[in-house]
């Protein structure tokens, strides 16, 4: 078998995306090929180039730093999928705290 | 008077000043087509007919100086009481903003993006969101998990992407005009496939604040209409410095619908990038493509042909920058604070891992993996590093050539619009963007214009105008100056 040029399995878990098998067994050739492809970038004499961050740079660009209106509180928490009182609701991630 | 859902703003506009039918008249036409037509195109996911008909009303008392005095600025406006699609990434205040994806089902917006607060602001009507590709990924809005949009000119073909839902809308009459957004093509494409003229501003021209990011270095909002005017007329709305925005330059927005009084293409100095002109490139989209060349000499226009040397790397450069990009945006949907959250998880890692797993579709996912991989340690240097140094050197060529010539001219995409389900691969997809990724690398404008229909299969082929950065103004002149004479 063709070695492999990503591990999509323990890029996904990286990423914080859980995939089925079906999935994994999906997505391994197609980003092998994705990622075969891009590598034509090796080819390029790149050095004394600069990066280019954005399609236009802009430097420090800033505004004044005023307290303005926000989003009201339960407006914020208007989409929230599970919330107690004021705060968004989550499972317990430190162990041992009171929950 | 009847189709005035046909109306493009311009000729809307000015019906609605002379007084021939009001806003609620148009808005109402464009409510009937949408209930008879949308039904088969598939182009609006949701229409808030009420808050439409609230909207036109509203307008219509500015416009004889009744109502509230809150809309009097708009009152010379020619968006006043035009009702405009809007994509469904940009955030509209009280309404569904899902990015065609089951991960923001439910979703509603809490605050208006900075283009709907400037178009409310000249009194525009946004009350229907049309479909997309999930998050703007994609060619054929057939990754959109929320509904399938055809082509209008040919129900088995895809309408492009990813916004092919304001494409359909605007190709299909379902709307006056449309927004859209274009990543690395994503509104010039479906334009073409639709028949309609699609506008992807110079990066920073427009606010992106309260537009859901995909790539944060390329993606611009642009107008998507029936006609070269109607694009300016938007833009001018559009356009402009947005403190919310920190790569909106505070430079001056030229008046876009007086650039274009006049327009022509005599002694217009046109570029051919000679790598856009390949044996791929479908027989009918060469012709059209030529044809148009043909049109624009004759015209007056001089034609030159140019290089690009690094075009052949952009595709590979955009496939690792944008996913890079896209990662790192994404991270925010993880089943916190809105969005889906899975009924699986019983710690805080599974909450993320299942809520996104359940979420997102197979486009996305293959593209935050993509983009998770080429950021990660070890392989940043080889690959994403690397990326922005070679997109370094395609701005250059674009630079060098504008010390040339005014514009280029090239074709959109190397096909029509395709058919539904025609093709499967990611790469192949992929390919649809050859000739629109590299000018949203290098940060320039350009603008897809319908250049006629294929013989046999009688679809609709726009082609690409090229222009300048923040040259938006001598763009859409010669973009209207193609129209005339096409």
């Amino acid at each position: 078998m063709e070695k492999t040029a990503i591990d999509v399995a323990y890029v996904a878990e990286l990423a914080r995306l859980e995939l089925t098998e079906e999935e994994k067994s999906v997505f391994q050739p197609q980003l092998d090929t994705i990622v075969r492809y891009v590598e034509k970038i090796s080819s390029v004499d790149v050095s004394d180039v600069p990066p280019t961050m954005h399609g236009r740079a802009i430097v420090n660009s800033l505004r004044e730093d005023v307290v303005r209106p926000s989003l009201d509180r339960e407006v914020a928490l208007a989409n929230a999928p599970a919330r107690t009182g004021d705060e968004f609701m989550l499972p317990k991630i430190v162990e041992g705290a009171e929950s | 008077m009847s189709e005035l859902y046909r109306l493009g703003i311009e000729e809307a506009a000015a019906g609605l000043a002379k007084g021939d039918f009001s806003s609620v008249e148009l808005t109402r036409s464009v409510i009937d087509r949408v209930r008879t037509e949308n039904p088969k195109i598939g182009a609006y996911l949701t229409f808030d007919e009420e808050g439409a008909l609230a909207a036109a009303k509203a307008a219509d008392d500015a416009r004889k100086g009744l109502g509230s005095g809150s809309m009097d600025g708009a009152r010379r406006s020619p968006l006043l009481g035009i009702p405009v699609a809007i994509k469904d990434l940009i955030n509209v205040k009280g309404q569904p903003c899902t990015c065609a994806s089951k991960i923001l089902e439910g979703y509603v917006s809490p605050y208006d993006a900075t283009v709907i607060s400037n178009l409310k602001a000249a009194g525009a009507i946004c009350a229907g969101r049309v479909n997309m590709d999930e998050f703007a990924m994609g060619s054929s809005t057939e990754n959109s998990a929320l509904g399938r949009t055809v082509n209008p000119y040919d129900v088995t073909r895809v309408p492009g992407g990813s916004s092919g839902g304001s494409a359909a809308a605007v190709g299909g009459d379902l709307c006056i005009a449309a927004l859209g957004t274009d990543t690395g093509g994503s509104i010039r494409q479906p334009a073409s496939f639709c028949n309609c003229v699609g506008l992807k501003p110079s990066y920073g021209r427009v606010s992106r604040y309260g537009v859901t990011a995909f790539a944060s270095s390329l993606d611009q909002v642009g107008p998507m209409t029936k006609s070269v005017t109607d694009a300016a007329l938007l833009l001018q709305v559009l356009a402009g410095r947005d403190e919310m925005d920190g790569t909106t330059p505070d430079e001056p927005v030229p008046d876009y619908a007086a650039a274009l009084a006049g327009a022509s293409l005599k002694g217009v100095k046109i570029g051919l990038p000679k790598e856009y002109f390949i044996d791929g490139l479908d027989p009918e989209v060469k012709r059209l493509t030529d044809e148009a060349i043909a049109k624009c000499a004759s015209a007056g226009a001089e034609m030159v042909e140019v290089s690009l040397p690094h075009t052949e790397q952009a595709m590979a450069v955009y496939y690792i920058v944008a996913p890079a990009e896209a990662s790192a945006n994404l991270a925010r949907f993880d089943g916190v604070r809105y969005g889906h959250r899975s009924g699986r998880s019983d710690d805080v890692f599974n909450l993320y891992a299942r809520s996104r797993a359940e979420g997102f579709g197979p486009e996305v996912k293959r593209r935050i993996i993509m983009g998770t991989y080429v950021l990660s340690s070890g392989y940043y240097d080889a690959y994403y590093g690397r990326a922005l140094k070679v997109r370094t050197l395609i701005r250059r060529d674009f630079e060098t050539v504008f010390g040339m010539v005014d514009a280029l001219l090239a074709p959109v995409a190397p096909t029509p619009a395709f058919r539904l389900g025609e093709v499967q691969d990611p790469l192949t997809m992929y390919l649809n963007d050859l000739f629109t990724i590299p000018s949203s690398l290098a940060g320039n404008c350009a603008i897809s214009v319908p250049a006629g229909f294929t013989a046999g299969t009688n679809l609709p082929v726009g082609i690409q105008l090229i222009g300048d950065a923040y040259r938006e103004d001598r763009l859409l002149r010669i973009a209207k100056a193609f129209e005339e004479v096409r």
